[in-house]
């Protein structure tokens, strides 16, 4: 069989809506660099390198993100505890820690992996109450034991905040994955990775979008300068109307659970966004890395959905899935 | 063996080092790619050298020489075969410095040979995990001098020493910065060369993201 051959048996195994979906986001991306590419020519006078850089950013992202959802739930679990080092890591690293916290950063990633493992094995309960409730306790236990007592409090509630947004609620996405066959999933649990990506990083764009072409009304200038009223507004209304539309082609939602996921995920994304800029404010940085060239670090670009996965994953069990 | 060396730095140290420091590098087309040339970076951790050794070209990782104290590195076998083999380091005889032996001939050999020696001017790794630099010693501006056309590029390593802190065997995985600065000239003097270095690299320093203590 030659590699031709299994790659389009790979292909249709799996859900045609998917494979739709992602042709439609290479669709968009192509447009946004055909876009790039005209601009210069419009208005010569600005740069576009950061753009430019933005968008073969977006290439590689989309490539291993597609990459990991298609080859299946092992994968897609891998990326997002790969996502959740990376930007743990870099908070890790700027949050103010005491010399004496080693042993807690190393401690921290062990809960990581830990948490990630509940996925594995597929123990929704445990996954559920390990983090907020028995690492919220431990974790200030082991600081204790190790004796320094200075800035304790503050220090055991950056270590908290760090693992509830990087692991715990990134987590969300990753256990969609393990949403099983037998409930009627219109694109695969895949499906409903894809979408929750989708409408967050769409959210995103248009929020950034919007607020580049009308924006005049600053919304939080002490915490965010760049985010506009605009921005939010036309952000807010263009996500909202892609998930109302284009959310029961990816997943079971219908009627009120779709209309509350049209209308609150869009703010969750500005949330997370509006929260991680305090965080960087507070630190004294603009980026928590160079990770992703055009975008900053893996917290700049994955912020949102810090609070969009778990609210996504919530309102998707409150409403269609009966696994969860 | 210098196969069995880009084999090993590529395969093994680049992924670990990627994995424990995250190599956020600033200005990487700064980098040398053939010598000789001489880099200068801040000192504070062991990772520092693996760090530098992770983020150079390919192509130019079998020219990086990191300099390295003969009395520590080479007091026994084993850490000797690696870091001469391995590390590639050309070593210098801290203890012999001042008593009239040219400790710096091993340096001077591999720039003579078209290497690109890494240097920590600070001498020995900071103590604690402070960030602070210490006093520069002038090694590197005798290099200059006998290396006039040679560049001198300054490159400030942020966060090593929380990563792996002198003292500790076990390291954390935390981000590291690297900033590259621009390449600087030997000037004809060694003491305004070496304040120039010192400038450079407080500057490449005040660039780098914050190392915040919580101290109470």
């Amino acid at each position: 069989m030659t590699i031709l051959d299994q790659v389009s048996r790979f292909l249709a195994d799996q859900p045609p809506v998917l494979l739709q979906g992602l042709a439609g986001v290479v669709v968009l991306l192509g447009l946004a660099a055909a876009i790039a590419a005209v601009l210069p020519l419009l208005k010569p006078e600005k740069s576009y390198v950061e753009l430019r850089l933005r968008i073969s950013s977006w290439w590689v992202m989309v490539a291993l993100l597609a990459g990991a959802l298609l080859a299946g739930w092992p994968a897609t679990v891998a990326m997002f505890a790969l996502i959740s080092f990376l930007g743990l890591r870099e908070f890790l690293s700027l949050a103010p820690t005491r010399r004496e916290d080693r042993f807690a950063i190393l401690a921290a990633y062990g809960v990581l992996v830990a948490s990630y493992g509940f996925i594995v094995a597929d123990l929704y309960m445990f996954y559920l109450v390990f983090i907020p409730v028995w690492v919220f306790l431990g974790m200030p236990f082991l600081m204790a034991m190790l004796g320094q007592t200075r800035g304790y409090l503050a220090t055991a509630a950056t270590f908290h905040w760090g693992l509830v947004t990087c692991v715990y609620n990134l987590g969300f996405a990753a256990f969609l994955m393990r949403t099983p066959t037998v409930e009627a999933l219109p694109a695969g649990a895949a499906g409903l990775v894809f979408f929750l990506l989708l409408a967050t990083e769409f959210n995103d764009v248009a929020q950034y979008v919007w607020g580049k072409l009308l924006g005049r009304h600053k919304i939080l200038p002490t915490v965010s300068p760049n985010k506009t009223w605009e921005g939010f507004l036309g952000g807010w209304l263009s996500a909202g109307l892609l998930i109302w539309f284009v959310g029961p082609v990816f997943t079971p939602l219908s009627g009120l659970g779709l209309a509350i996921m049209a209308v609150v995920l869009p703010v969750a994304g500005f949330a997370g966004d509006v929260t991680m800029s305090a965080v960087k404010r507070d630190i004294g940085v603009k980026d928590t890395s160079h990770a992703i060239p055009g975008h900053g670090g893996v917290l700049d670009r994955a912020d949102s959905l810090t609070f969009t996965a778990p609210l996504y994953f919530h309102l998707m069990a409150l409403y269609a899935l009966d696994r969860f | 063996m210098s196969f069995l060396r880009s084999l090993l730095l590529i395969l093994i140290f680049r992924p670990l080092a990627l994995f424990m420091t995250g190599a956020d590098v600033a200005n990487r087309e700064r980098l040398p790619l053939k010598g000789p040339a001489i880099i200068a970076a801040n000192h504070s951790s062991h990772v520092d050298t693996l760090l530098m050794l992770a983020i150079f070209p390919s192509k130019a990782l079998r020219r990086l020489r990191p300099a390295a104290a003969a009395d520590y590195f080479l007091r026994d076998p084993v850490i000797g075969w690696f870091s001469r083999r391995v590390i590639g380091i050309v070593p210098v005889a801290r203890a012999k410095a001042g008593s009239g032996e040219d400790v710096l001939a091993p340096a001077r050999e591999a720039l003579a040979a078209g290497d690109i020696v890494l240097v920590f001017p600070e001498g020995t790794r900071g103590e604690g995990e402070t960030d602070e630099m210490g006093r520069l010693k002038s090694g590197v501006a005798r290099l200059a001098e006998a290396f006039p056309d040679a560049p001198v590029i300054p490159v400030w390593i942020q966060g090593a020493g929380r990563v792996l802190p002198k003292g500790e065997v076990v390291p954390v995985p935390l981000n590291c910065a690297v900033l590259v600065g621009e390449a600087l000239h030997w000037d004809g003097s060694r003491p305004a060369f070496m304040d120039t270095l010192r400038t450079a690299l407080l500057a490449l320093k005040a660039e780098a993201p914050p190392l915040r203590w919580r101290d109470g």
